[in-house]
């Protein structure tokens, strides 16, 4: 149910920022460390350090957090009700995942105004996989109403390592999400701020024109030569960074992972844009996907052999 | 007699699992009881998303008791001896045990053992652990605290709680107590996940069932299914329309609610001018939603039947909305699709259209979709004078065929490949030759798929079939065993198949020379390009016209043969004449095989056939003995002067007026005709074996008689191996 106490304009059924404040105050209530975006272009929440990396190891972590979202591939103009090269997830990570996982999940609707007397909620079999970050996971897309609106997950691995003890992973597409409670036919209608009349802020205000301009850089002008070279310098530096990171040079504990692992994010997020612009081959592309996911597996283990991973400092 | 109930409530079963699920567990568990001695009535197993359970009903108590005898050392034999029998039977005094006496072995010593059976529930709580951690379930996962253990337990979601109660009709049941994994068995489980509210404690079967359908589960999947089945039916017809039945669908949703509650939404009827098995496959595969037809037009009419989990308070106003609301966002999608297609194919010509297939990978070691395209076009321009195709049309059509693989429709609905082909085709203003060609030449996709029958269909049809056979064989990757991850001999039955339906005279060696030489070129211009290796075998060989591929094809035939095989025996062909056909040289024309087998089956049913045949096989074996001990083989070349008995001159000249007779009607290809001229050698035949001696003193009367039966042997081989044939 919906907080009662909440004025109007701060309503999840009525602002964008309204229903993303609901979400924090909930899993916040749940022990969660809310944080705040991972500052770099990424094409899921999964990608932020706080899951990826966070998701390896002994050490138990509970984080919510928005997280905005580039797939390049997926711009439209500005012109499709649904569709969008950017868009916000919100995403909460629980190690281990709770034996109440699903009435939690559950509960979080209610939060947002979903009731659940009302609304058909349902747990469809989705198996999901990141073959870039080599990464693999089973649980559910989450339907209300026949509309996907989460993705549930139990990681299983991540990076090519076995997560132990498993983690529970929620995923929210929170555009999907805010249409359906405001009742909105198309993304750019939504209210963003919850006031109306003159105060009254759309998400098309704020997002429109961003759709339009980075559409027309997708799909048409991003410089290719300059990503082909980012993507080869960030496969590098991931590498430099890897190897200068192991302590005394034995492989026991590794100073750099973090840092490492922004070069995998970055030459994902470059690759993703080569792909929009549509100048790698099929047997390109596998290739590519192979060398995002070795860079993964190798962060995944320097990771695991840092204090955050398990890992304690002699 | 006591039954078992056992549910494993756990959280929601991927609903494609869950018919297997059920089967395993009724399987493992049954299996189990009576390898232990307890043999039951009966046994049933459910499931729903959220359970699986099993019911064993007319358990014995406990199981029978067992005696056993065990035979020992001889009364003094030494004391080793004595502790080995001992500690072997169980025992721990030699008084125990008791005394007989055998006339030869004397006196002996004899543990006989009572073992009295363990109650039913014991053996069951010992059985059930090993069962669920060992469950086969297609993929499953660890979860939670535990998942740190490498003995953690694996199951297919999250397992939350174990029912199980044993005990007879007329008692209150005891709870099977064990532990997997830190869940202890009890005699309580849930209700709907949200109509229900609570745990809910359990007897046994009937009070489970009915406590659960009050909580809002329909425990038996079968029922679920009627259920759905029958309101959705009663919906539609309220409507004055029709449910498009759908058994996959229907089997899916069943595995996706425990409450099946029908309801029926609407969509905005300018989406019915998207083709309808756009709107169904847009319905069907994002929604899982049955669509409606309307009995007057046969078209779709703009209402769809969605199956929720929830018998929601306000009637299901909501759940319907928001049904409606992505199924407009989908169908709009659909619908832009098909638009936009449209719009390209109408302002980019095919050529250019084409051009694009340049970039998609067939398979990298055949190169291009559009170097296959160009393949399957040039060999459908061949094959149409065969077919009586137009082979203009025929190459344009195969041209054509696979175009509608890039549109936007098809990328998003891959099942409707080829339909959307025929649309596009209409809407460009092409030939309908070229419309159904884009449609059937994917045709037959199975033995009981439909076979196109249209010349042009038949030639794009043949040729897609032929290249992929080549294509393959090509680069090596036939076949082998159960694994046929190409469905290489649906391809070739698939070529079976159309030849016979429509009568083709197709020689197959011809074809399937061009088209293995098309891809043996393709594989080597890859080779080349990618700047490996050419390879020195085969395709080098074959550019510089060493003529390889005659291995190919060679082998290609002998899959066909198979295939043919396969495919006549199914329609109750007898093998050994199939056999005695494909024995023959040159056997590449099906259509001529099948008919040469028909007549041959037809004349072994006639008296002249039968003894012909007892005739020509005798001749066979005669040979076969005398050409081992000789260390020669015989051919021809009687000499007539030694034809001394009348039988021999009768027999001989009959071979010698039947056999061009013979080959005349073989090359017309008249088989009955040329069976018929074949029974004229039975009356000669036979009188020649009742009157000649063929190993006659005289060797060259002998050698003689040899050659003459050696042109019975040749004579019939015109027709087939009669060696082959079995009688």
């Amino acid at each position: 149910m919906i907080d009662p106490a909440l004025p109007p304009h701060m309503r999840p059924d009525n602002s964008f920022q309204g229903l993303i404040l609901a979400l924090h105050a909930f899993w916040a209530d749940k022990g969660c460390v809310v944080l705040q975006p991972y500052d770099m272009e990424v094409g899921a929440g999964t990608f932020h350090p706080a899951t990826t990396l966070r998701a390896l190891g002994p050490l138990p972590w509970k984080a919510a957090y928005v997280q905005p979202s580039r797939r390049p591939k997926d711009g439209r103009y500005g012109k499709n009700p649904n569709r969008l090269q950017h868009y916000y997830q919100y995403q909460v990570i629980l190690k281990p995942s709770p034996a109440d996982l699903q009435d939690l999940y559950l509960a979080s609707l209610s939060a947002i105004g979903i009731d659940l007397n009302l609304h058909d909620v349902r747990f469809v079999e989705d198996d999901w996989e990141s073959p870039t970050l080599g990464a693999w996971g089973l649980g559910w897309e989450c339907w209300c109403d026949g509309m996907e609106v989460s993705q549930f997950t139990y990681f299983q691995q991540v990076a090519g390592f076995e997560c132990a003890p498993v983690a529970g992973e929620l995923t929210y597409g929170l555009e999907r999400l805010a249409m359906y409670v405001q009742g909105v036919e198309n993304v750019y209608d939504l209210n963003f701020n919850g006031r109306e009349g003159d105060e009254k802020v759309t998400y098309g205000d704020v997002f429109l024109q961003a759709e339009e301009e980075y559409s027309r850089h997708n799909f048409e002008h991003a410089d290719t030569r300059m990503l082909f070279e980012q993507f080869k310098m960030a496969e590098s530096a991931a590498a430099k960074y890897l190897e200068a990171g192991w302590e005394d040079g034995t492989k026991a504990r590794h100073l750099m992972a973090q840092p490492a692992y922004d070069q995998c994010i970055k030459a994902s997020h470059v690759f993703n844009l080569l792909d929009a612009r549509g100048v790698i081959s099929v047997t390109e592309r596998q290739s590519y996907i192979l060398r995002v996911r070795e860079l993964a597996k190798a962060c995944g283990a320097a990771w695991l052999a840092t204090a955050a991973g398990g890992t304690p400092a002699p | 007699m006591p039954d078992l109930l056992l549910e494993l409530f756990c959280e929601e079963i991927p609903a494609r699992m869950q018919a297997g699920a059920a089967e395993s567990l009724r399987k493992l568990v049954t299996d189990a009881l009576v390898e232990r001695g307890l043999v039951y009535e009966g046994a049933k197993a459910f499931v729903t998303p959220r359970r699986l359970a099993l019911a064993v009903h007319g358990l014995p108590a406990q199981q029978p008791d067992t005696h056993e005898e065990r035979k020992g050392p001889r009364v003094g034999a030494p004391q080793p001896a004595i502790d080995g029998f001992l500690k072997a039977a169980g025992l721990t005094s030699i008084e125990q045990a008791s005394i007989e006496s055998d006339p030869k072995k004397g006196e002996f010593y004899i543990a006989r053992l009572h073992k009295h059976g363990r109650a039913t529930p014991e053996v069951i709580a010992e059985i059930l652990p090993a069962v669920i951690r060992a469950f086969p379930w297609p993929k499953s996962m660890r979860w939670g605290k535990g998942s740190t253990s490498p003995t953690t337990l694996r199951w297919v979601r999250p397992l939350q709680s174990i029912l199980c109660t044993f005990g007879p009709e007329t008692e209150e049941p005891e709870i099977v107590a064990f532990e997997v994994d830190g869940i202890r068995s009890g005699d309580t489980t849930r209700g709907h996940r949200f109509l229900s509210e609570g745990t809910i404690r359990v007897r046994r079967l009937e009070d489970w069932m009915a406590k659960l359908e009050a909580a809002f589960v329909v425990v038996d999947r079968e029922r679920r299914k009627d259920i759905i089945l029958a309101d959705a039916k009663d919906l539609a017809l309220a409507q004055g329309l029709e449910l498009v039945e759908d058994a996959g669908l229907l089997e899916e949703i069943a595995g996706l609610v425990e409450w099946p509650v029908v309801l029926m939404g609407s969509f905005d009827p300018a989406f019915l001018d998207v083709p309808d098995e756009v709107v169904r496959a847009t319905i069907r595969i994002n929604q899982k939603c049955f669509v409606l037809r309307d009995p007057a037009t046969g078209r779709l009419a703009n209402k769809f039947v969605l199956v929720s989990n929830l018998a929601a308070s306000d009637g299901g106003r909501q759940i319907i909305a928001g049904n409606e609301r992505v199924i407009r966002a989908r169908l709009s999608d659909a619908k832009f699709f098909w638009e936009t297609d449209q719009k390209t194919n109408a302002t980019v010509p095919l050529e250019d259209r084409l051009e694009k297939f340049g970039n998609v990978t067939f398979h990298e070691k055949l190169g291009s979709q559009l170097e296959r395209i160009k393949r399957i076009a040039a060999l459908a321009k061949a094959l149409a004078p065969i077919v009586g195709a137009d082979p203009e049309l025929a190459e344009q059509a195969a041209l054509y065929a696979k175009s509608d693989l890039r549109t936007e429709v098809v990328g998003e609905f891959p099942e409707v490949q080829g339909l959307m082909g025929r649309y596009y085709a209409r809407l460009e203003g092409l030939p309908e030759e070229i419309a159904a060609a884009a449609e059937e030449h994917y045709k037959p996709q199975g033995p009981t798929d439909r076979v196109p029958t249209a010349p042009v269909s038949v030639a794009v049809a043949l040729a897609d079939k032929l290249d992929t056979l080549a294509g393959f064989w090509a680069i090596d990757e036939k076949p082998t065993g159960s694994k046929d991850p190409y469905a290489l001999r649906r391809a070739a039955l698939g070529v079976v198949r159309i030849s016979l339906d429509n009568s083709l005279p197709l020689k197959l060696a011809p074809v399937l020379k061009v088209a293995v030489e098309q891809s043996s070129r393709a594989t080597l211009e890859v080779a080349k390009a990618s700047g490996g290796s050419v390879g020195g075998g085969r395709a080098t060989r074959i550019v510089e016209g060493w003529g390889a591929t005659d291995v190919d094809v060679i082998d290609l035939l002998s899959f066909f043969a198979d295939r043919l095989k396969v495919h006549l025996r199914e329609a109750g062909a007898r093998h050994d004449l199939v056999d005695a056909v494909f024995a023959l040289p040159d056997q590449d024309d099906l259509l001529l095989v099948v008919k040469r087998v028909e007549a041959l089956g037809r004349f072994l049913s006639t008296e002249d056939g039968k003894n012909l045949l007892a005739g020509t096989k005798r001749a066979a074996n005669i040979l076969r003995i005398e050409e081992k001990k000789d260390g020669v083989a015989y051919e021809g070349g009687v000499d007539v002067v030694l034809l001394h008995e009348p039988e021999e001159h009768a027999l001989a000249e009959s071979i010698a007026a039947l056999g061009p007779q013979i080959e005349q009607a073989l090359a017309r290809e008249d088989f009955e005709a040329a069976m018929a001229l074949l029974a004229g050698l039975r009356a000669p035949v036979d009188a020649f074996f009742e009157k000649v001696t063929v190993n006659a003193d005289d060797p060259a009367l002998r050698v003689n008689r040899l050659r003459l039966l050696a042109d019975i042997r040749a004579a019939t081989r015109t027709i087939a191996d009669f060696d082959r044939i079995e009688g």
